[in-house]
């Protein structure tokens, strides 16, 4: 077993666990987007930063992919993680004003509006690619992916073409963390196929 | 191409042993005449396009055509990067050492005759001195040269970087056979380590604790262990790497197989941009050439250690000189970086142990093997050994290829090697680093060039670009260009990356229009900061340091621009106005012409008028203007 401190708490853990797997279990209290305990971790939404300190010495890491070690220190909400919290959250409300999850998720961290204008009124997405990940580590299919790079970057099939390779088994839906993927199925898919919400799932 | 060399029919021939390698070089050295004449032609990118091919077609053409006594019939030879690119095309002629610049075809014939067959300098392409006019003859007595200390660019600029045997010539290859004779790996790697050698890509990691990194992780999970290059230089402004590449492929390749020597790895990649033709070009033909003559692949000089190489060429993506993302593109995979929380000495390529250097890195390599790490960690300064090869751009009268020891103030390496700015004022700043690293005020011109003293003046060694800007750059605009290069740039994976590199950009952009407050100059350097915490890659972390140094260093500017609506350096389109100065004005008419908007009046000889509603600020009646009466304020 590991044994590290958590906000001046020790804390014990298996080898292997992830800094955040063992915050969870200890009941504390990380935001996520990107993450979920079905696929691998990917570090992309950066949420989850924590910081790690050794004396004088500290920086800050995501911690849905950092490794538990031994006598390490962690802190979940200084002043430098609270700072990269806020400006993430202020940008995701400009960026995905449509989504209601991201919303409610900011105000329970203090962010209840954003001094950046909404680009796009209906967008959703974040790119977190929980999506991307589900389909091609959980189903095996690859139906789609993550597109393009950069400030153009988006969840698409190859070319942009409806694909049968979708096979409409919805984990992309379930997963999807600020509701985005429940209007893009169906761009994927031909036709639509079923209704799908995350409900009927 | 007509080569001295070639001549000598001993190509393809495999190497045995030490002995067999120096009884080639010898071969080699004696098979050329001394006093044989030697035309040396830059074929560096910018003499390239300055016109070198041309200039050595005609020497080719002239000396074909012409009856030369065949005692004076010169070798001719590309060359990689002579160093001093603004005077470009550069030639060099042996064996008087001549140093030509700006040649043009026209000019060969004369050079022919005069230089070749009669031994005499065509004067009026030799260097002038800037300050006293005279003419100077050799390389080696140009300030610009011999205020250097060329260790890496030792050889390039004057061996044929497509002939392993010009290479062998000057010594190549001597420290692979002396390791592989006399020198245990780990002793090449005890040997790297005490010579102090620190990562050229940018960070300084010690490259002897990366390479014993790597050891250890084979010995707790096994193997295999890769080594590779990582030759995707990407940050405006610097050619270093490219340099190295094209000119002397051979010490890259040399480095790279003492490092596997040293790590017991039987197989490398060389990562190179696909922007970069050439260096891939001649690094397949040295690797071929290698190969023919024993020096990689199987077997190396018969001492049964086997290693080969492959060259991968990136697709463009600045974002692969990440080490990770680096490695998913050689994978197969679309570039992004992965968190770093496991180093990839331990978990690299494939998840296997692998030790990723620099070009410069690795070229460093074979002289430490050969002269040792004490005379090596004498060189430069206590904690940043070695040289380090710098790009010498921007407002800089010698725009070209610096090398200096580690620690050499900003001063000398702009003010003397650089011979200072075109107006002859002091300049204004340095960025360094490219668009990781930092912007450094005139003030502080005498900060070492070291990876510690630049990082405690809050900017960055990086990959070894130094842009130098005078008072005609304005540094929020330099912002906004480092800002938005690396917007195009971001794989997007990460949000602080992919949207606060936006969010700082537009909050320059307000900036540069004259909007904006210091309260916003406040959330720029917060949301700075949460990018420099929050982004998942040295390409996010590192990119708000242009921005967040240039606040630091040159607050004053920023506060023009927002309190005042005033660009000091009269940049920033929306908030200068040019105009014509009546007094200066000759009425030639030429701005007029030149004007896109047709919006500058006055008729010839009488002072011109520009209407500043239809003036769209490109500065083209500025530039025109050959009596320095168009202002902007």
């Amino acid at each position: 077993m590991i044994k590290f401190n958590i906000n001046d708490t020790e804390v014990e853990v298996e080898p292997g666990c992830t800094v955040l797997e063992a915050a969870r279990q200890y009941g504390f209290d990380i935001p996520t987007l990107c993450h979920h305990e079905a696929v691998a971790p990917s570090g992309a939404c950066r949420l989850c930063m924590v910081e790690l300190r050794e004396g004088d010495w500290s920086k800050l890491v995501a911690s849905c992919i950092y490794p538990v070690a031994e006598g390490i220190n962690i802190y979940t909400e200084t002043e430098r993680i609270q700072n990269v919290r806020k400006w993430l959250f202020e940008m995701l409300l400009a960026k995905c004003p449509a989504s209601t999850e991201i919303k409610e998720m900011a105000s329970k961290y203090g962010v209840d509006s954003t001094r950046f204008p909404a680009e796009n009124p209906d967008e959703e997405c974040m790119l977190c690619g929980l999506c991307t990940r589900v389909c091609e580590e959980i189903v095996g299919l690859s139906a789609i992916s993550l597109v393009d790079r950069g400030v153009y970057k988006k969840v698409g099939s190859p070319f942009a073409q409806p694909t049968d390779v979708c096979v409409a088994c919805g984990c992309c839906v379930s997963i999807c963390p600020t509701g985005a993927m429940r209007s893009r199925i169906d761009a994927v898919r031909r036709t639509p196929a079923v209704t799908l919400t995350p409900l009927a799932l | 191409m007509i080569n001295g060399n070639t001549a000598l029919n001993i190509d393809n021939i495999r190497l045995n042993s030490h002995e067999d390698l120096d009884a080639l070089r010898q071969k080699i050295i004696d098979s050329h005449d001394p006093d044989q004449p030697e035309v040396l032609v830059c074929h560096g990118t910018g003499c390239i396009a300055n016109g070198s091919k041309e200039v050595m077609a005609a020497f080719e053409k002239i000396c074909a055509d012409s009856d030369i006594d065949v005692k004076v019939m010169p070798g001719i030879k590309a060359t990689g990067c002579q160093g001093l690119c603004s005077k470009g095309p550069l030639l060099r002629i042996n064996p008087q050492g001549l140093f030509y610049q700006q040649v043009k075809p026209g000019d060969v014939e004369e050079i022919v005759q005069k230089t070749i067959i009669g031994n005499e300098p065509v004067e009026r392409l030799l260097y002038k001195d800037p300050k006293t006019g005279e003419a100077i003859h050799t390389e080696e007595e140009i300030p610009f040269y011999n205020l250097q200390e060329r260790i890496i660019l030792k050889n390039i600029g004057k061996i044929d970087p497509t002939d392993i045997h010009d290479k062998i010539s000057v010594g190549g290859y001597q420290a692979l056979a002396k390791a592989l004779n006399t020198m245990t790996p780990e002793e090449v790697v005890t040997e790297i380590t005490n010579s102090g050698l620190r990562g050229r890509g940018g960070a300084g990691f010690p490259t002897g604790r990366k390479w014993q990194g790597a050891l250890k992780a084979v010995e707790k999970k096994g193997g295999p262990v890769y080594v590779v290059v990582n030759g995707d230089e990407g940050d405006p402004g610097a050619f270093m790497d490219c340099a190295i590449m094209e000119g002397d492929p051979h010490a890259v390749l040399e480095g790279l197989i003492l490092g596997a020597y040293a790590l017991g790895a039987n197989k490398g990649y060389l990562y190179i941009r696909a922007e970069y033709p050439l260096a891939v070009k001649h690094l397949e033909m040295a690797m071929e050439q290698a190969r023919a003559h024993g020096l990689l692949g199987d077997n190396i000089l018969n001492s049964g250690f086997s290693f080969d190489a492959q060259i991968n060429r990136g697709a463009g993506a600045f974002v692969c000189g990440e080490s990770t993302a680096l490695f998913t593109s050689i994978e197969g995979k679309a570039g992004t970086p992965r968190p770093k929380y496991v180093r990839s000495v331990e978990e690299g390529l494939w998840g296997n142990p692998t030790v990723l250097n620099n070009v410069e890195t690795w070229a460093n390599v074979p002289l430490i093997i050969e002269k040792g790490a004490d005379w090596y960690s004498k060189i430069g300064v206590p904690k940043s050994t070695g040289t380090k090869v710098f790009c010498l751009v921007g407002k800089v009268n010698n725009v070209g290829l610096v090398e200096v020891p580690m620690g050499s103030p900003i001063t000398k390496i702009v003010d003397e090697i650089g011979g200072g700015i075109p107006s002859g004022k002091p300049f204004k700043a340095v960025q360094t680093g490219g668009p990781s690293g930092g912007c450094i005020p005139n003030r502080l011109k005498d900060t070492p060039m070291d990876f510690d003293s630049l990082t405690q003046a809050g900017a960055m060694m990086g990959s070894g670009a130094m842009i130098v800007m005078d008072e005609h750059d304005c540094v929020v605009d330099v912002g906004r260009y480092f800002l938005r290069f690396l917007e195009e740039e971001s794989c997007g994976k990460c949000i602080p990356c992919r949207l606060g590199l936006t969010k700082m950009r537009e909050i320059l952009d307000n900036f540069s229009s004259g909007k904006g407050s210091e309260k916003d100059i406040e959330d720029l350097t917060s949301l700075a900061k949460a990018i420099q915490d929050g982004a998942l890659c040295a390409l996010g972390t590192s990119a708000p340091n242009p921005c967040l140094t240039t606040i630091k260093f040159f607050k004053e500017e920023y506060l023009a621009h927002v309190n005042d609506q005033k660009c000091p350096a009269g940049v920033c389109k929306d908030l200068i106005t040019y105009s014509i100065d009546p007094d200066a004005c000759t009425g030639c008419r030429s701005c007029a012409r030149q004007c896109p908007q047709d919006c500058i009046s006055g008729k010839k000889k009488e002072v011109h008028v520009i209407d500043e509603q239809k003036c769209i600020r490109c500065g083209i009646c500025m530039d025109t203007c050959k009596f320095n009466a168009v202002l902007v304020s």
